[in-house]
């Protein structure tokens, strides 16, 4: 137990260290970025209108005469003591917008890792185990006509066919449009995040089922099976028996550290169908020179990644006999 | 008494891709032949790459799929067949494999001597084994990697003694183990055999063959050379030149080298594959050289040792 809470604890110091990282390459990557925030945000006619005061006042607003370190050490004194300040853009806290973006986002999430994560183990495993074969031919196929289709492509397409053409699902947003809030139910939810979950699961299955298959076929290959077969076990059974147990380990691995790339898809996706999420607010952000909100998402986000492998690694400990057994030892 | 197991002209050869994407059939065991009586020992020695291993997985019909066989293997008075023998491998037929990365590494030893089976009678066959062999009951809830080398060994033969076999099948059990450790091993084997059962042991080890075996076959280059009784070796009454050689390389018998390696698959050619080491070699060694009986043994030499041409 002690040696586990250890392990912990210097992850999250690891943590600490990774999110000051993230928040200041982010950071210089804004200040490097060309983009003039009165031009984008104001737009060069209204700016022609307003006399020198106004403008000035608007360049104080958007923090252009500030020195970089300042802008940055005062961001980051008031994180530390738990203010992620305003957002610029929205004009609400920070935190505020994380919040309601992150939860439409989580939805979408999890839905695509859920389902990404089953169907790719379960397509992965029998091409694995049935690898040179017409099952494994027909899956590989398959994982990489996807793997080679741009994200948002795909979400054009299903759009397309879906909304467009078949006007089986609505065309964009996270609830139905000029209803009222107190009226939207959880049906109206998931029936919005169908088809931009539908494409995040579609590309994160093919990531998954080839990284399993490859892992499935060498336990296939391992001296294990070849005696597990000389003792008569079926091929049923050394894959139910052998391989998946075997391939729990990567599996694990490979399941959060697929949080980041369903993260990355979702910016794309939600863009595309026009959903409220926390990867469309980073691209308002971004676009819109909104520091603070910016590097809120980078954070909150780099956190969630971060969290996901911390909890594969603890999963670990738990699955793989050799450090449990190996660690209450000591 | 019927002979537990008969290979005639047992040959092995694997597809493989040549330059370009030209087919070449690469044999590995040629023309092997062999006969395992109830209660025998009957050793397989040769040195690596000689295609001992091979044998054992050609019997039980788990070689790769780009292998081909041919030859005839009878067990128990009946063809082989591939259908028979998924049908009798795991239970008349058992193989105890070289080591500890023969067992899932993730799975605790109890439930694999079990083959997954849950129920009493199982639980008892197991626990009973272990016991046979020196284990401690706790030994079902270690995992492999907690086994010594050792352990590990009697686990892999205690999942053998589980089942009710007819013949043993035994792939280098002894490597990685002192010299009492592994004499002790192959007790367990004889054993086995004393049962009844009838006992391949696979091994490169000629002395430690020759503690336990009643018959010894050499290989060379994927054929068998020589089959001679145990007794042979001691009395000097080999065959073969180069089961000659092997004996005399022993530490005891003079540690004796001879020069050059074995010719690897695909290096053969027609003729006897020691021809080009052998202080007797002549000539017509490299045309058909034929398997046959001298002296109670069989030997493939056109000039055997105390026989005749």
């Amino acid at each position: 137990m002690k040696h586990r809470l250890l392990f912990t604890g210097k992850k999250l110091i690891r943590m600490a260290l990774l999110l000051l990282g993230v928040s200041l390459a982010a950071f210089l990557l804004m200040s490097a970025s060309p983009l003039d925030p009165l031009q984008t945000n104001v737009g060069q006619a209204a700016l022609g209108t307003m006399s020198q005061e106004q403008i000035a006042k608007l360049e104080d607003y958007w923090g252009v005469n500030t020195p970089p370190v300042e802008r940055y050490l005062g961001w980051l004194g008031d994180f530390v003591r738990g203010d992620m300040g305003t957002s610029l853009l929205y004009r609400q806290p920070v935190s505020q917008v994380i919040g309601q973006r992150l939860q439409n986002s989580l939805w979408l999430m999890a839905f695509a890792w859920v389902i990404s994560g089953v169907l790719g183990l379960t397509l992965g495993v029998l091409a694995g185990a049935n690898r040179g074969r017409l099952v494994d031919k027909i899956i590989r196929g398959y994982c990489w006509i996807i793997s080679s289709t741009p994200a948002f492509w795909l979400a054009l397409l299903l759009l397309v066919i879906f909304s467009v053409w078949l006007g089986l699902f609505p065309i964009g947003l996270s609830v139905p449009i000029g209803a009222d809030a107190a009226s939207v139910t959880l049906a109206d939810r998931l029936y919005h995040a169908f088809l931009p979950a539908l494409t995040l699961s579609i590309t994160g299955v093919a990531n998954i089922a080839m990284h399993t298959r490859e892992k499935m076929g060498d336990i296939m290959e391992n001296d294990y099976v070849l005696f597990a077969r000389a003792r008569g076990e079926s091929v049923r059974s050394i894959v139910l028996r052998h391989g998946l147990r075997n391939v729990a380990l990567p599996a694990i691995t490979l399941q959060f550290a697929s949080i980041s790339e369903i993260f990355g898809g979702s910016v794309l996706v939600e863009q595309v169908f026009s959903y409220p999420g926390l990867g469309q607010a980073a691209v308002n952000a971004g676009l819109g020179s909104d520091l603070p909100l910016l590097l809120g998402i980078t954070v909150v986000s780099a956190a969630i990644v971060f969290g996901g492998n911390l909890i594969a690694d603890l999963l670990y400990g738990v699955v793989d006999p050799k450090i449990r057994r190996g660690a209450a030892r000591k | 008494m019927e002979p537990i197991l008969q290979v005639q002209n047992l040959s092995i050869s694997f597809t493989q891709y040549g330059r370009g994407a030209r087919q070449v059939l690469l044999p590995v065991l040629r023309d092997l032949s062999l006969t395992i009586e109830p209660g025998q020992v009957v050793a397989v020695v040769g040195s690596s790459g000689s295609g001992k291993s091979l044998l054992a997985h050609g019997i039980l019909n788990i070689l790769p799929y780009n292998s081909h066989m041919a030859g005839e293997i009878t067990f128990l008075g009946r063809p082989l067949t591939p259908k028979r023998a998924e049908q009798v491998r795991g239970r008349e037929i058992v193989l105890v494999p070289q080591g500890v990365t023969y067992l899932d590494p993730l799975m605790k030893v109890g439930p694999q001597i079990r083959k997954g089976r849950r129920d009493q009678a199982a639980r008892q066959v197991s626990r009973a084994v272990l016991e046979r062999y020196g284990l401690g009951a706790d030994t079902e809830e270690c995992y492999p990697f907690e086994l010594s080398g050792g352990m590990a060994r009697r686990v892999l033969i205690a999942t053998a003694a589980a089942e009710t076999p007819r013949l043993v099948i035994a792939d280098e059990p002894t490597p990685g183990l002192d010299a009492r450790a592994a004499k002790r091993v192959l007790g367990h084997f004889r054993e086995l055999a004393d049962g009844g059962a009838g006992v391949l042991l696979i091994t490169h080890d000629l002395e430690l063959a020759l503690s336990i075996a009643h018959r010894v076959a050499v290989f060379y280059a994927g054929e068998t050379v020589e089959e001679a009784d145990a007794a042979d070796f001691t009395a000097g009454r080999l065959r073969h030149p180069y089961t000659k050689a092997l004996w005399n390389a022993l530490p005891q018998n003079g540690f004796v080298p001879i020069l050059g390696a074995q010719p690897g698959p695909g290096e053969v050619g027609e003729g006897c594959p020691f021809a080009p080491r052998c202080p007797k070699g002549r000539p017509e060694c490299l045309g058909p050289v034929p398997y046959r009986e001298v002296d109670g043994g069989r030997v493939r030499c056109l000039y055997p040792e105390g026989g005749t041409a």
